[in-house]
């Protein structure tokens, strides 16, 4: 127990610092060159002007942005007010991600607390049985997630059958169906972290509390979740983020009135009808909301962290 | 102890089975009302199961237990006015030393104020008010003891539970928290049972003492009783250092057996009900009780030859092996140096025993 407060310790101040530095180069390079040029560029790009097939014409504009915030009517003489239609696509999928990680986090806790609880050579099977879908291509697992949820699909057919409903439920090209598809894109990045904070858990906790007078569902909320907090908060990041940007759900899903960030950035670079500025726009504001997300996160994660000493 | 009062915990004909492997068998003890009661056996006997019985862990197999007379085995352990010290502490990682004395009462529906003010003189109690803020972590293991103490006895509960709340800590501090842990039981009139496996730690702290050994309650008595009058082989082996010699019984005299070791030396101790002359049974003896000559005062000694002196602070340990071919230890405080002799290893001696020294053993 007493064994956190042990670790640490100055990693900065030893003998083997500069070595070290040598030896992280390869890791710094490899950052800086699949994620600070990449988003340098996007940076760039988003301030310059459009071509019309397609592609940029050096020369800096802020059209890109001024047309994500700004709505100045149809043929741009009308006075400036607030353009409402590209944040509401931002705030649906702000909302769809959501939702997606509240289903996941409520699937995934019991999934992982059941995993985590096993006898320990039965846990890697299961940890390896609730990753062997992933295997499968995401796109072919959405196109198939639409083949089950849709009117006439096995979904509605079993429902239909054990009498449930009456009448299909519409799922395809419903909020819904996007939740639903973002939460089974995503289940395993929830399940993952989660079952690794609670094979962490020391249980005796859970048996101190009921020692304590603790029902079952304070033992949940007051020494389990605090406990396990850092992998919750990892899981929902893992889950939150991409789903966030995520093209394919929404659009085999969500159809075209359940449009979210993802599907607009990935036709500003589709064919001739795209505007790159304002896909590189769309994505500067897109990484800027999640990096602030995140920054949030972090510090609570921190606080956690510090919390379990 | 016979009391109107019902036993604080009563615990009858218990049996603890996992699968085919019986971890309990049939223990049957009762528990009075602000005994400091312990457990005491060798690792895996059994103690940590019985513990975590009355705390409500693991359900019992066969047999019941009563709280107050009440029977409380089917009484999840968040119903069960018992609070337990683990082993490991088990403090809450993410709250304060405060929040963790006071979580309880805040379970039993006290409002945060009120558990964290009644937290706050359980703190005092145990000299722990400055670190009131800190979190588990930033404690010392002694500390951290003393938080899960607190903790424990915060809610004021009918038996205080305490498994080897003390074998984590060095030495010096685990003497210094057996008399905090013997006063604090005392001011608060609450039951405790403590779970060890030190027999000194058992001898010096308890009213009563039970030694189990392998599923088995083997004796039941206060310090004195156990260690001056063993039922058995195995207390008598456990408890202290003895010496036990295989004899036979030759015969029995006005309450006396007389035994033989084999090359016609013999030996006296009290009779036993039930063992008659011829039976073949085991003497012990402490080694404290015995001491060295060179001739023999009233011809009851054994003539034996010096092995070694080993030097243990406050004793010195003389082996000694005798002619019937037993080794025996003598122990000789450094204090009584004057008044027993030490020899020399390799010279014959007699070893002598104080009158009623040995005990005879049944196995
Ligand atoms: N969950 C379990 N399943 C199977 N056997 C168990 C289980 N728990 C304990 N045992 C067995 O029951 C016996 C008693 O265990 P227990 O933990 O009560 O011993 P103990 O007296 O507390 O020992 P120690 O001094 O080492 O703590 C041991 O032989 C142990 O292997
Ligand atoms: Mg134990």
């Amino acid at each position: 127990m007493a064994g956190g407060a042990a670790s640490g310790g100055d990693a900065t101040s030893d003998a083997y610092a500069p070595a070290r530095g040598w030896l992280l180069l390869p890791a710094w390079l490899v950052l800086g060159l699949v994620v600070l040029v990449p988003v340098f560029l996007m940076l760039v790009y988003s301030f310059l002007t459009k071509e019309f097939r397609g592609g940029v014409i050096w020369e800096f504009s802020l059209a890109a942005y001024d047309q994500f915030f700004i709505d100045r009517g149809l043929f741009g003489d009308d006075p400036p007010r607030i353009e409402w239609a590209y944040i509401q696509i931002f705030w649906r999928s702000i909302w769809q991600a959501g939702v997606a990680t509240l289903l996941c986090l409520i699937i995934g806790f019991p999934t992982a607390y059941f995993i985590a609880t096993r006898p320990a050579q039965q846990r890697n099977i299961w940890v390896f049985l609730i990753t062997i879908p992933y295997w499968v291509n995401l796109l072919i697992r959405t196109v198939s997630m639409r083949f089950i949820l849709r009117d006439q699909g096995p979904l509605n057919d079993f429902l239909q059958w054990v009498g449930v409903i009456g009448e299909p439920l519409t799922i395809i090209n419903t909020n819904l169906g996007v939740q639903i598809g973002l939460f089974y894109s995503y289940l395993p990045f929830m399940v993952l972290p989660l079952y690794a904070a609670i094979e962490r858990y020391n249980f005796a906790l859970s048996e101190a509390a009921a020692d304590l007078y603790a029902p079952r569902h304070k033992i949940l909320t007051r020494v389990v979740l605090p406990a396990v907090k850092p992998g919750l908060i990892a899981g929902c990041i893992l889950v939150f983020v991409p789903s966030l940007g995520s093209f394919l759900a929404p659009d085999l899903l969500g159809g075209a009135r359940n449009f979210m960030i993802g599907s607009l950035i990935d036709e500003q670079f589709k064919g001739s009808a795209g505007n790159w500025p304002f896909g590189a726009a769309a994505s500067m504001i897109l990484l800027t909301l999640v990096l602030l997300v995140l920054m949030v996160l972090a510090r609570q994660q921190a606080r956690a962290a510090r919390g379990a000493g | 102890m016979s009391s109107e009062r019902p036993a604080a915990i009563d615990v009858r004909d218990a049996v603890k089975r996992y699968g085919d492997f019986t971890a309990l068998k049939t223990i049957s003890l009762s528990i009075q009302d602000n005994e400091f009661f312990t457990l005491l056996g060798p690792s895996g006997c059994g103690k940590t199961t019985l513990l975590r019985m009355i705390a409500g862990f693991e359900d019992v197999t066969e047999g019941a237990i009563y709280l107050h007379g009440k029977e409380i085995a089917k009484l999840p352990p968040n119903k069960r006015p018992v609070n337990t010290v683990f082993q490991n502490y088990a403090l809450f990682p993410h709250l304060s030393v405060l929040d963790n004395v006071g979580f309880g009462l805040e379970m039993l529906g006290r409002s945060r104020t009120q558990a964290r003010a009644r937290a706050g003189e359980m703190l005092e109690l145990v000299q722990l008010s400055q670190f009131a803020h800190r979190k588990p972590a930033q404690l010392s293991g002694g500390q951290q003891q003393r938080v899960a103490l607190a903790r424990a006895l915060a809610p004021q509960p009918k038996v205080l539970l305490l498994d080897e709340p003390l074998s984590a800590l060095d030495l010096k501090l685990r003497k210094a928290m057996q008399i905090e842990l013997k006063h604090l039981q005392r001011e608060t009139g609450i039951t405790f049972i403590f779970v060890t496996h030190d027999q000194e730690e058992a001898l010096t702290m308890s009213d009563r003492i039970a030694v189990m050994s392998s599923g088995e309650l083997q004796q039941l008595g206060n310090a004195r009783d156990i260690y001056e009058h063993p039922r058995n082989m195995f207390v008598a082996d456990f408890i202290g250092e003895t010496n036990l010699l295989a004899v036979t019984v030759d015969r029995i005299e006005a309450g006396r057996a007389q035994c033989h070791l084999g090359g016609g030396q013999s030996l006296g101790c009290d009779a036993v009900e039930g063992v008659g002359a011829g039976a073949k049974v085991h003497l012990s003896i402490r080694p404290e009780r015995l001491f060295l000559t060179d001739t023999t005062p009233e011809g009851e000694g054994l003539t034996g030859r010096v092995v070694e002196n080993i030097y243990i602070g406050t004793d010195i340990a003389s082996l000694v092996d005798l002619d019937v071919g037993f080794r025996v230890t003598i122990r000789t405080s450094n204090s009584e140096r004057g008044a027993k002799r030490l020899f020399e290893p390799g010279a014959q001696v007699v070893v002598n025993m104080e009158q009623g020294a040995a005990r005879l053993l049944v196995d």
